[in-house]
């Protein structure tokens, strides 16, 4: 064992932690297990603070083949096929290096997905910066997107959907999230553990060099002044060898020889050798001096800990080594043989013919749980009770407005720089439906994706914004005519020290547990994102929890998109229209408020609209669905009239409502359970309120499609609004290229 | 008759023209890396998008140094269809075997749309299914595909009957509006003099069944079904 050095200094475990670090072991760590335990009990890695929280999610119904705990969540998707996914953020590097941080994002997540054994086919990038108009945002905004364009396009992998919010507590701390979703069969699942001692360890792909060495622990902290200085801790990708990455790890796979296979991370070689052997209750055996390097005198210490990307970790069975070595060399991907899989129960490390680490893997796989105190913020209530503005007069005006601000405004801008056709499965494109349709070429049937988050909800009510995520993300599916399956989250928030702080993060959880229950969608994964804010205002982030959902579509006519198709067809609403302003578009951007009571997420009300709509589309009934969100009602038929280019004429007395209600809460109230559909005929109209009755949902016919330029709405004959759908469009398609193109 | 698609390192739109071939043309394909490829096995090769060697140094111009592309020319030579998709499209030019030169798209950022094409001839491997006029639906995604050729050499081009497709609007005008890069004169593809090697910037693969596209047809397939047809004369 090599002499012992003091503690690195960059160490960032509590007096407590280093005291039971020395208790574990029974004796000094040296240098380089220091570093172990750093990044391994660090936030990121371990989950410390929000382990016992997670624990409230239901996780299990007869598709789910792997839950929360392994690298990405693995669903059934029937005839044999799986669906892997899983969602990670990559706020930290993003906010300090726009570009490579939302770059490597993607190779981290892409990775993740491959080493279950799946194909990686789409991409979902829910992003949010602060506001539109300032520079910094602009900066971040432009360049998350090309990182994001510049490396998804190049491994070829299809960048579906995605959401874009903005809102000035992300003006520091931007969240960029990534999701990926790969399809495997069901009988070539791997599963991230090595259990066979023998086997041999083979590191690929990217050469190891010093970037990123902390990275897991910067992205346990808060962004400060310093964190500029962190730029080393950001990664450089290269989707090129990441590509070639993928083609081989496939092939290599296809083999039979690789008995286990683990991505490199966020904590490198440290992370991916101490939970696989900890998962298999096996041992490891590696010799540093064996890694390819991308710089000449680089110690254990920085070995054991760098994040260089593009590289991952294979247990290779003796008997396969050269057939596996063979296609590595096919694709010209480096590689290097660099231990064993033991069955010592250690994780042993030498470099120098010294030990230099000898750990027992589950020493640093089981960090310490942290029991985080919460409270409720102080000024919660008083957001609560702001007075209600007075009600505008001319509500032509103000929806022309709506339609404009940069959360509403078309996101063209962001997914045209995506290739979202790579692939040929792209059924329902980004900008066009509530959620992308993906076809499954292997089975005929297809799946739907999309994520969903309303921050400024979560802030004022991080229970309901929790439980509206997952319903919001749930009628998204249903409106393209899927059966929502399962679903990942990444929770971004700030500072869990802070007891009002993890009182969101809290009470976020658990109102996505009491909507998982309700609507029996369980929870595969997660990613927790903490210290997303600003030291110099001490701002945190709004809490954002981000639902990515899985739907699966059993019949490829069920399909259905959000666009107007027929003047004529009879427009029906789903779901009650309740006076809750409180967080919305509306507030914000017409009366600058952020406040009041957020709307509520109802489980019952929410299962009966998407069971009336599953059964409405499935019967044939429906010619377009769209969901109620952001801006409310008023937008969602206004987008349908924009993307369909027809008018519509509706009557805003017909539409269920609780009362009293106001005029202005009537159209822009953000109500959870509420979607709108078009039907061909009158008859068909009556057929879905008939369904709607079955489940228990209040519903009613409210207006038809007409062949012309006119959004009329009126409410017993007096006319409320009347806009062209033209000048909406152009309003509407013009805020954000306006923006990023000029300055 | 048999095909190959050839994979150089960071092609990624190998499977999906693998599958059109094979899975809705019954065609028998190989896909082949880049190392192994021999022209003579083959009656037709496809170039496939994608970002070889990761577009470094410029878009294609390493891949048009593999040997396969000595192999391709074997094949151009012979008068056996040879057909460049996007970065395909990018190879052949830089390989010398189409006339012109594909730029960054003015916008300077990547696109990915549906575009609308118009043949502009049925002489080529690749279109003599297709009537000259014919408007097709496709989609592009590219960062560098602004096509250019010095005016001398587009009055060439012309005259040859090398242009192949246009990009234009619903009325077959090529406008302003309806050209996604800036391409000059709205090329979006050229042939060789022969009519046998041509390359285009929209990807016919992804527009070959009724379900991928938004306006509900299949047009990308007339191009591997007019390939089929000019194999069989």
């Amino acid at each position: 064992m090599v002499k012992n050095k003091p503690i690195p200094v960059k160490i960032n475990l509590t007096p407590k932690e280093i005291r039971m670090v020395r208790k574990l072991l029974g004796r000094e760590p040296t240098y380089v297990e220091w570093g172990m335990f750093d990044i391994m009990w660090s936030e990121h890695c371990s989950y410390k603070s929000s382990k016992p929280i997670l624990k409230k999610l239901p996780t299990s119904s007869p598709k789910v083949l792997v839950g929360p705990g392994y690298d990405s969540g693995i669903v059934d998707v029937g005839d044999g096929m799986a669906v892997a996914f899983k969602v990670e953020s990559h706020n930290h590097p993003s906010a300090i290096e726009p570009y490579n941080g939302a770059a490597t994002g993607i190779g981290g997540i892409v990775r993740d997905i491959l080493a279950t054994g799946a194909r990686p086919i789409l991409l979902i990038d829910p992003l949010r910066f602060g506001r539109l108009e300032t520079g910094r945002t602009k900066w971040l905004f432009r360049y998350v997107v090309k990182g994001i364009g510049d490396y998804g396009n190049c491994i070829g992998v299809p960048t579906v959907a995605g959401e874009v919010e903005f809102d000035e507590s992300f003006e520091t701390n931007c969240l960029v999230n990534v999701a990926c979703y790969g399809l495997v069969r069901k009988d070539k699942i791997f599963l991230a553990r090595f259990d066979k001692p023998g086997d041999i360890l083979v590191l690929i792909g990217g050469a190891t060099g010093r970037d990123g060495i902390h990275g897991v622990t910067f992205a346990s902290k808060t962004i400060s002044e310093e964190s500029e200085e962190d730029r080393p801790a950001v990664q450089i990708g290269d989707p090129f060898t990441k590509k070639l990455l993928i083609e081989a790890v496939l092939e290599v796979l296809e083999t039979g020889y690789v008995d286990g296979v683990k991505d490199l991370g966020g904590g490198g070689l440290t992370c991916a050798t101490s939970e696989m052997a900890a998962k298999g209750g096996t041992g490891v055996e590696i010799i540093l001096d064996n890694l390819h390097v991308r710089e000449e005198g680089m110690n254990p210490y920085e070995l054991m800990l760098s994040e260089s990307q593009e590289r991952m970790l294979l247990a290779v069975n003796p008997e396969g080594l050269s057939k596996v070595l063979g296609i590595l060399e096919k694709y010209e991907i480096p590689y290097s043989i660099i231990g064993k899989v033991t069955d010592s129960g250690k994780l042993i490390v030498k470099f120098k013919d010294e030990i230099v680490a000898s750990i027992p893997p589950k020493y640093l796989a089981e960090a310490p749980i942290i029991k985080r105190k919460a409270k409720k913020p102080l000024n919660l209530e008083k957001l609560w009770r702001i007075k209600k503005p007075k009600e505008p007069k001319n509500f032509s005006e103000i929806l022309y407005k709506l339609v404009s601000t940069p959360n509403i405004a078309c996101k063209e801008w962001v997914y045209q720089q995506y290739d979202h056709e790579v692939g040929v499965r792209t059924i329902l494109k980004p900008g066009g439906s509530d959620a992308a349709v993906l076809r499954i070429i292997e089975t005929g049937k297809a799946i739907a994706v999309k994520a969903d988050c309303n921050s400024r909800h979560s802030y004022l009510d991080p229970f309901n914004g929790g439980a509206g995520a997952l319903a919001e993300a749930s009628r998204n599916v249903v409106c393209v005519g899927a059966e929502p399956l399962a679903y990942t989250d990444c929770c971004n928030f700030g500072n869990p020290e802070k007891p009002e702080v993890f009182w969101q993060f809290k009470r976020g959880v658990e109102g996505l547990a009491y909507m998982s229950r309700k609507l029996g969608i369980p929870c595969v994964g997660g990613n927790v994102s903490f210290y997303n804010e600003d030291s110099e205002s001490k701002i945190a982030v709004k809490p954002s929890l981000v639902v990515v959902i899985l739907g699966l579509i059993e019949n490829l006519d069920w399909i259905t998109t959000m666009d107007l198709k027929n003047s004529g067809d009879q427009i029906v609403i789903v779901g009650k229209t309740y006076p809750e302003l409180g967080g919305s578009e509306y507030y914000h951007e017409i009366h600058g408020l952020t406040g009041g009571k957020p709307p509520k997420a109802d489980g019952n009300r929410e299962k009966a609209t998407l069971q009336t709509v599953m059964e409405a589309i499935r019967k044939g009934l429906v010619t377009a669905a769209h969901d109620c969100s952001k801006g409310g009602l008023a937008i969602a038929l206004a987008l349908m009239a924009i993307k369909g280019k027809l008018g519509v004429k509706v009557d805003l007395s017909k539409i269920p409502t609780s009362k009293p209600i106001r005029m202005d809460e009537l159209l822009f109230s953000e109500s959870h359970s509420r979607i709108i559909l078009t039907t061909s005929t009158k008859e068909n109209a009556k057929q879905i309120l008939k369904i709607a009755n079955k489940k228990g949902a209040p519903a009613n016919l409210v207006g038809k499609v007409t062949d012309d330029d006119n959004f009329t709405l009126t409410f017993d004959g007096r006319k409320i609004v009347e806009c062209s759908v033209t000048q909406m469009e152009r309003f509407w398609k013009e805020t954000i290229p306006k923006a990023l193109e000029v300055g | 008759m048999k095909v190959a698609v050839i994979q150089f390192p960071g092609s990624n739109c190998d499977l999906d023209v693998v599958h059109v071939l094979r899975n809705i043309l019954n065609i028998p394909t190989d896909l082949v890396w880049h190392k192994f490829f021999q022209n003579k096995i083959y009656d037709a090769v496809i170039l496939p998008g994608g970002f070889s060697y990761g577009d470094y140094l410029r878009s294609g111009a390493i891949a048009s140094h593999s040997p396969a592309m000595e192999e391709v020319k074997k094949m151009a030579e012979d008068g056996k269809p040879v057909l460049g998709i996007c970065n395909g499209f990018q190879i052949l030019i830089e390989a010398g075997l189409l006339p012109g030169a594909l730029l960054p798209n003015d916008c300077l950022k990547f696109v990915c749309k549906w575009v609308i094409l118009k043949c502009e001839t049925s002489r080529t491997a690749f279109t003599c299914l297709i009537p000259e006029g014919k408007i097709l639906y496709m989609p592009v995604a590219h960062k560098e595909g602004r096509y250019f050729n010095l005016e001398e050499d587009l009055k060439s081009i012309w005259k040859e009957q090398q242009v192949v497709f246009r990009y234009v609007d619903e009325n077959g005008n090529p406008t302003l509006e309806a050209n996604p890069n800036g391409s000059i004169q709205n090329i979006a593809s050229v042939c060789n003099k022969e009519g046998n090697v041509v390359g285009l910037m929209p990807h016919p693969e992804r527009a070959s069944e009724k379900i991928l596209s938004p306006y509900k047809n299949s047009d990308g397939l007339l191009l591997f079904e007019s390939m089929i047809n000019y194999l069989k004369r």
